[in-house]
C-alpha cells in the first residue's frame, strides 16, 4: 500500500478548517478556557495525530465538531468551517444530528463500554447502517455482516448474533470500529483507539484503521497521548499543550526534527529511547492552570530553555517548511541557538540510518 | 548470577480456577526464581496469567500444585501465624489503576498506615503519622497530603500514594503489577524513576508485570515471557532482546511500536500461532531447558536444533 506523499495531502481539498477556537467552560463559578485559539486545517484523505498529556484539550477539540461538549461548556469564538456550514454556530440537537455518523463518526477509548451489552453486536452494526444509510431490514443486515468481515471478524453470520462479553478486548474495539464504519462518514475520530489493548492486538486495530481508510476512502484523525504509537499510522502530527497546537508537521518533521521544547519533552520521555541504568526523561513541572489567563508561552514554566520572551508575550507561528509550523520564539531569527536535547539528536541519527535501510 | 541470593523461588507453580469439568488452569507448572536486589519482569498479554503468578506469590490465588518459597521458607499452602504476619508486611503490591485501587472514602492518612493498623507494627500514634509522614516525603509528595481524599489527586499522584502504602511496610519484595499502564506518558517516565530511586534507596527487590516489553526492558535485570499460563521464554532483558529464541517473544518484540516513522511503515508484525506452527506440540511436547547460560526456552527438539541454526 502506497503511503500518500506530505505534498499530496497539503494539495488535497481541505475538509475541516478550524479557525482561532476558543472554548471556555464554567466549572464552580469559575471559568476555565480549555481551547485558547486553536486553528487546524483538516485535509480529505489524510490521517492526523493529535498528541498530548491528558488535560491537553484534544479530545474537547474534537468533541466541539462533534456536538458533544459537556453543557456548561461552549465556544466563545473561532469557526468550525465543514461543508460550507461553520459547526461553531450550531445550536440544537437536530443541527447536530445531521453531521454526528452521518459525516463525523467517533470511535471511543474503551471498548468494554461503548458498545451496549444488552445488545447482539450484530443488530448495534445494522442501527448505524439504517440511521444513516437509508438501508432497511436485509438490505442492511447484509451490509452489516459485509462490515463486520471488513474490520476482521471471522464467521461474521454466526457472530453477528452474539453479545459484547462474549469477545475478548481487541474483538470488541473492532466491533467499535464497525459501528462508526456503518455510518459512512467522511471523518472517523479515534479517540486513544489502543489504549485500553494489548500491546499486540494495539498493532492488529491500527493495520486494521489503515487498511479501512483506503477502503472506505476516510479521512481519520487519532487522538492519543503516545507519540510512540502513531509513527505507524500518522501522516501528519499536531502536537497540542494547554488548549493549542503547538508544532504541527508532518510526521517525519515532528519524529526526525522537532523545533518545540515541548515536542523535544514528550520525544524524550519515550522509554523506548531510554538509555538503561539511566534515569528517564521526565518532563519536570505539571500543565499550566486554565483557570488563570496564561500568558506567553504556556510551557514557559516547565521549560529548561525558555528565553525572556517567553514569559511576556505569546509566541507566533515560525514556519520551518511549507508543512511544519511551530509556535515558539526560539524560532525566530533573534533568538540564540539552543541545541534540542540528546534524545532528539539520537532520534535524528536513527533517521539517517532508517533512510539507508529503506533506500 | 548463581553467587546471588535467592530471594523467591516459584517452583513447577500450577494455579486452577472453577471445579471439575469447569476447570480452568491459569497457570501451568511454572517455575523461576528471583535474586534480591534485582527486578524480574514478567511480561504477557491479558488472559496469559501474569497478575495470577503475582497474586498466587502473595498468596491471594491459592496454588493448586507446587511451591512458592521465599528466603528458603515455603510460603504456599498452610502456614502459621508468625510467618503469614512476617510476609504481610514484606510483600507487597502495586496495582495497575490509581483510580480503582484507592479507597474513595479515606483521606490519604488512613490509606498509607492501613497497613500499620492491620498488623500493628508501630509504637505510638506518633510513630505512626512519622511513618507516613516518611512514606509521602519517599514519593515525593507532602506530608500535608495526609489529610486529604484521593479524589483530589491527578493519576500520576494517585498511583504514588499507592507506592507509599506499599513503603511504609519497609518490604522486601515489591509486586508491581502493570504500574503505568494507566498513565500518560509524560506521567509514566516519572513512575518509572520513582521506582528505580527507591529500588537503590531501600535495596527492593521487584518483580515487575506488565503487557509492553519496551517499558520492561528498560526497567528489568531480567524478563521471563509468559503465554498462556506457561513461561515460555527467560533471559536477561538485554539478551532476550538481542537474541529472542520464541516465535511468541519476537511475535511481542515486534509488536513494539518506534518512534520512528521510517522503520514503522516498512515493519512486518509476526504473529504468533502456534496450533499452525509445525513443530507437533502434541506429539512431541515441549520442555523447559537453559539453551546457553541463563536464557531458557519451553521448545521441543525440533523447535530447539531451527533455533540453533538461526
Amino acid at each position: 500500500m502506497a503511503q500518500k506523499t506530505i505534498e499530496e495531502i497539503m494539495n488535497s481539498e481541505v475538509v475541516l478548517s478550524i479557525k482561532d477556537l476558543v472554548i471556555k467552560f464554567n466549572l464552580r463559578g469559575q471559568e476555565l478556557t480549555a481551547i485558547r485559539g486553536a486553528s487546524l486545517d483538516l485535509h480529505k484523505g489524510e490521517s492526523l495525530a493529535i498528541v498530548g498529556e491528558s488535560g491537553s484539550g484534544k479530545s474537547v477539540l474534537n468533541k466541539s465538531f462533534m456536538g458533544l461538549l459537556d453543557s456548561n461548556g461552549r465556544i466563545e469564538s473561532g469557526s468550525i468551517m465543514y461543508n460550507g456550514q461553520d459547526l461553531a454556530k450550531f445550536k440544537t440537537e437536530e443541527d447536530w444530528i445531521k453531521i454526528r455518523g452521518k459525516e463525523i463518526a467517533m470511535v471511543f477509548q474503551d471498548p468494554m463500554t461503548s458498545l451496549n451489552p444488552l445488545k447482539a453486536i450484530g443488530k448495534q452494526v445494522q442501527e448505524s447502517i439504517e440511521l444513516h444509510q437509508n438501508l432497511k431490514g436485509e438490505e442492511a443486515k447484509k451490509l452489516a455482516v459485509e462490515i463486520l468481515n471488513d474490520v476482521g471478524i471471522s464467521e461474521p453470520e454466526r457472530r453477528y448474533k452474539q453479545y459484547p462479553h462474549e469477545f475478548s478486548g481487541g474483538m470488541r474495539q473492532r466491533v467499535v470500529i464497525a459501528t462508526a464504519v456503518a455510518c459512512n462518514p467522511n471523518i472517523l475520530i479515534c479517540d486513544e483507539p489502543t489504549t485500553a489493548l494489548d500491546v499486540t492486538i494495539q498493532a492488529q486495530i491500527l493495520q486494521l484503521l489503515k487498511n479501512l481508510q483506503d477502503k472506505y476512502n476516510l479521512t481519520i484523525i487519532y487522538i492519543t497521548h503516545d507519540l510512540g504509537v502513531v509513527a505507524n499510522v500518522a501522516d501528519r502530527i499536531a502536537v497540542m499543550y494547554a488548549g493549542d497546537i503547538i508544532e504541527i508537521g508532518s510526521s517525519e518533521e515532528v519524529f526526525f526534527d522537532p523545533k518545540h521544547p515541548y515536542t523535544w519533552a514528550l520525544l524524550s520521555s519515550l522509554p523506548q529511547l531510554g538509555v538503561k541504568g539511566e534515569a528517564l526523561y521526565s518532563i519536570k513541572g505539571t500543565p499550566p492552570n486554565l483557570f488563570k489567563e496564561i500568558k506567553g508561552d504556556a510551557f514557559a514554566p516547565r521549560n529548561p530553555h525558555a528565553l525572556k520572551i517567553d514569559f511576556v508575550e505569546r509566541p507566533p507561528y515560525f514556519e520551518v517548511t511549507p508543512t511544519h509550523k511551530a509556535r515558539t520564539w526560539l524560532l525566530d531569527p533573534r533568538a540564540p541557538k539552543v541545541e534540542p536535547p540528546p534524545l532528539v539528536k539520537k532520534m535524528q541519527e536513527l533517521y539517517i540510518e532508517a533512510g539507508d535501510k529503506v533506500e | 548470577m548463581n553467587n546471588k541470593e535467592k530471594l523467591l523461588e516459584v517452583k513447577n507453580l500450577r494455579v486452577e480456577f472453577g471445579k471439575k469439568n469447569k476447570k480452568f488452569v491459569a497457570v501451568n507448572d511454572v517455575s523461576f526464581d528471583i535474586y534480591k536486589g534485582e527486578t524480574f519482569g514478567l511480561v504477557g498479554e491479558s488472559g496469559s496469567g501474569k497478575t495470577t503468578i503475582g497474586r498466587a506469590i502473595i498468596r491471594i490465588n491459592p496454588a493448586a500444585s507446587g511451591e512458592v518459597i521465599y528466603k528458603g521458607k515455603k510460603i504456599s499452602g498452610q502456614i502459621d501465624k508468625e510467618l503469614d504476619k512476617e510476609l504481610t508486611r514484606e510483600i507487597q503490591m502495586i496495582f495497575q489503576d490509581p483510580m480503582a485501587s484507592l479507597n474513595e472514602r479515606a483521606k490519604v492518612d488512613y490509606i498509607v498506615s492501613e497497613g500499620l493498623y492491620n498488623l500493628k507494627n508501630y509504637g505510638s500514634e506518633e510513630e505512626r503519622k512519622k511513618k507516613v509522614e516518611q512514606a509521602l516525603l519517599d514519593v515525593g509528595l507532602l506530608p500535608e497530603f495526609a489529610s486529604r481524599f484521593p479524589h483530589e489527586f491527578s493519576g500520576g499522584q494517585r498511583q504514588r500514594i499507592g507506592i507509599a502504602r506499599v513503603l511504609v511496610m519497609e518490604p522486601e519484595l515489591v509486586i508491581a503489577d502493570e504500574p503505568i499502564s494507566a498513565l500518560d506518558v509524560s506521567i509514566r517516565a516519572q513512575v518509572i524513576n520513582l521506582l528505580d530511586e527507591l529500588q537503590k534507596k531501600k535495596g527492593l527487590t521487584y518483580m515487575f508485570i506488565a503487557h509492553d516489553l519496551s517499558v520492561v526492558r528498560f526497567i528489568s535485570d531480567r524478563i521471563a515471557v509468559i503465554h498462556k499460563g506457561k513461561i515460555v521464554e527467560l533471559a536477561e532483558s538485554e539478551a532476550l532482546f538481542a537474541n529472542p529464541l520464541h516465535p511468541y517473544t519476537r511475535s511481542l518484540l515486534s509488536a513494539i511500536p518506534t518512534p520512528n516513522p521510517r522503520v514503522e511503515r516498512n515493519k512486518v508484525i509476526e504473529v504468533y500461532e502456534p496450533e499452525k506452527s509445525h513443530y507437533d506440540y502434541d506429539k512431541n511436547p515441549p520442555h523447559w531447558q537453559e539453551v546457553e547460560p541463563g536464557h531458557f526456552l519451553l521448545a521441543n527438539e525440533r523447535e530447539l536444533t531451527e533455533c540453533k541454526i538461526k
